[in-house]
């Protein structure tokens, strides 16, 4: 049900940046609707990227973060061809990988 | 000079007119544009077509806008007339009211649009283009800035006979603008039933007070 | 005017950037800071991707994909149809924006009933899908400049009509487009207005729309963003892919000739 992420990684000299847009709603669990409900919390809790397979990094996500969201990291050690992984789960046990390629 | 009495005839006729299509009408632009508006523009919510209705103020301002050309002297001097004198004066007699509101007022820009209810409170949208308090520093620069409005005018007691001047002169610019400056681009926030007068007492005092933070 | 509804950056940077100096800054200074901050991760590629999609799917009764749709530009040729409306089209007799030239290609190539678009359902359903494939075939012009053509008798009527729908009075608060848009410099709270009756630069006015709005997480065409220009100027309500809005972007178009396109953009 959720879209798919938008996945960049780009290497220079060694440093490989990954930038990733992903499409969540995000929504915190604070803000009312219209009559005065409030909007049930949807957001995503967990993030880990990994390269060719092995994990480089994870995140714990919370209401904080907003409609999506944009994450930008650097990592050493990849070359052109490269897999790049990128996975997120949210609160409500949704969950979504997609990857790309170093370029 | 006579263009502007044309746009102020033209919209009563051409809305007269019951079935026309684009292509009837393509030599003569404003009774295309009155068209245009006729066909594309609907009713939401409390925002009804009769907004549209044309105003003569209105309607020769924006003639003169579309040509480029300053209102003509005469004209602008009779719609600053006629809205001077449909300036209402605050029944109590007291132009002043409590500046802490007035700033509140100041800083809402709720109210009218075709999202809202008749019964909602409106604010004064002022913030939007005009500096008022030195402490807000997210405004606008569409009109002048009125940061120490009533202390730049040597306004140390509102109630004082050297003071009436300006004090009704402020009073009539909220209520209705026009009745100063035939074009002006500042809504008629009384006349047009946008601020009520209580209201318009608030801002008078967030203006004028010399207590009020606009004046420090 | 709040900046943004939820007061949370949507930018989660994690590599180690060289520190900028938090010095003392303009207002606008650190406005920009954000807004260049924003660039990159614009929300507005989700849309584009969608709209491709859109483009190349199989739909409705007729089950056809939107690729003979003509933009102005022949059939399917989307790149730089972006920039050259709203235009003349002589299979419907009238002068047509992106999203009512969409209108017509889905109703006539698709056979899909748009009854649902409207300006009562932005975000939702057909209207949302108009939003997206709009947000594709305007970056498929990005760079391209605006270059509207005012050859046809129709394209120059549409051009006067909006210029005087522009200055047009009315509403509870007598604004017109103009009391916003007519004067270089100006700024509504902390909001540049870019001057609308002449070419207000690249990448401004109607060369940033459609685009991403951080401060609802909402895609906005151009028929979004007039109609809530509308709603703001307490006036009534112009119908989606109406003759006022295709003639005030007209108006808006031929007036930018010359200025860069950037849509799909990202705005506060």
């Amino acid at each position: 049900m959720a879209g798919p992420m938008r996945i960049r990684a780009k290497l220079n000299g060694d440093k490989t940046t990954v930038r990733v847009l992903m499409s969540h709603e995000m929504e915190s669990g604070q803000r009312k609707d219209s009559s005065g409900k409030l909007i049930p919390a949807h957001f995503i809790q967990d993030v880990s990227a990994s390269l060719n397979g092995k994990v480089v990094m994870t995140a714990e996500w919370g209401p904080a973060v907003s409609k999506n969201p944009f994450m930008q990291f650097e990592v050493k050690g990849a070359a052109k061809g490269d897999k790049i992984s990128v996975s997120w789960k949210d609160n409500k046990g949704d969950s979504r990988t997609d990857e790309t390629t170093v370029s | 000079m006579k263009k502007t009495f044309i746009a102020l005839a033209l919209p009563a006729a051409v809305l007269a007119l019951q079935a026309c299509t684009m292509s009837s009408s393509a030599s003569d632009p404003d009774k295309m544009t009155a068209e245009v508006i006729k066909s594309s523009f609907v009713d939401r919510g409390i925002a009804k077509l009769d907004r549209l209705n044309p105003d003569p103020a209105n309607a020769a301002c924006a003639a003169a806008e579309v040509a480029g050309q300053p209102i003509d002297a005469n004209l602008a001097k009779s719609i600053e007339e006629a809205n001077l004198k449909s300036v209402q004066w605050p029944s109590d007699g007291k132009f002043l009211g409590d500046w802490k509101q007035g700033e509140k007022i100041a800083q809402s820009g709720k109210g009218m649009t075709w999202k809202d209810k008749l019964d909602s409170v409106n604010g004064g949208n002022c913030y939007n283009c005009h500096q008022i308090s030195k402490q807000e520093i997210s405004f606008g620069t569409i009109g002048p800035s009125l940061y120490n409005y009533g202390k730049l005018r040597g306004v140390t007691d509102p109630n004082s006979a050297a003071s009436k001047a300006i004090v009704e002169y402020t009073w009539g610019k909220i209520w209705n603008p026009r009745a100063y400056s035939a074009c002006s681009q500042m809504p008629r926030a009384g006349h047009n039933g946008v601020l009520t007068q209580a209201q318009v007492q608030h801002i008078m005092a967030l203006l004028l007070d010399p207590q009020s933070p606009v004046n420090q | 005017m709040k900046l943004i509804r939820k007061n949370v950056v949507a930018l989660v940077v994690l590599a180690l950037a060289a520190g900028q100096a938090m010095a003392q800054k303009s207002a606008s200074d650190s406005i920009a800071e954000y807004r260049a901050m924003l660039q990159d991760g614009n929300p507005a590629e989700l849309f584009e991707m969608h709209g491709e999609e859109l483009w190349k799917q199989k739909r409705g009764p007729k089950n056809a994909s939107l690729e003979q749709c003509d933009l102005g530009k022949g059939a399917g040729v989307v790149k730089g149809a972006f920039v050259e409306l709203p235009r003349f089209f002589a299979d419907t007799g009238r002068v047509q924006d992106l999203e009512s030239r969409l209108l017509t290609c889905m109703q006539t190539l698709q056979g899909i009933d748009t009854s649902s678009v409207s300006t009562r359902t932005f975000g939702k359903g057909e209207t949302a899908n108009i939003t997206a494939l709009a947000t594709w075939i305007a970056a498929e012009s990005r760079g391209q400049r605006m270059n509207l053509p005012q050859d046809h008798a129709k394209e120059r009527v549409m051009y006067e009509v909006g210029k005087r729908l522009f200055f047009q009075r009315g509403g509870t608060h007598d604004f017109s487009c103009a009391t916003c848009h007519s004067s270089e410099g100006k700024r509504i709270r902390l909001q540049d207005l870019p001057d609308l009756t002449k070419n207000p630069g690249d990448g401004i006015g109607f060369a940033a729309w459609p685009a991403y709005r951080v401060g609802n997480g909402q895609m906005w065409s151009m028929q979004h963003r007039i109609n809530d220009c509308y709603r703001q100027q307490r006036f009534p309500e112009p119908k989606f892919g109406s003759d006022a809005t295709i003639a005030l972007g007209v108006y808006m178009g031929v007036n930018a000739k010359g200025a860069e396109s950037i849509a799909p953009a990202i705005k506060r």
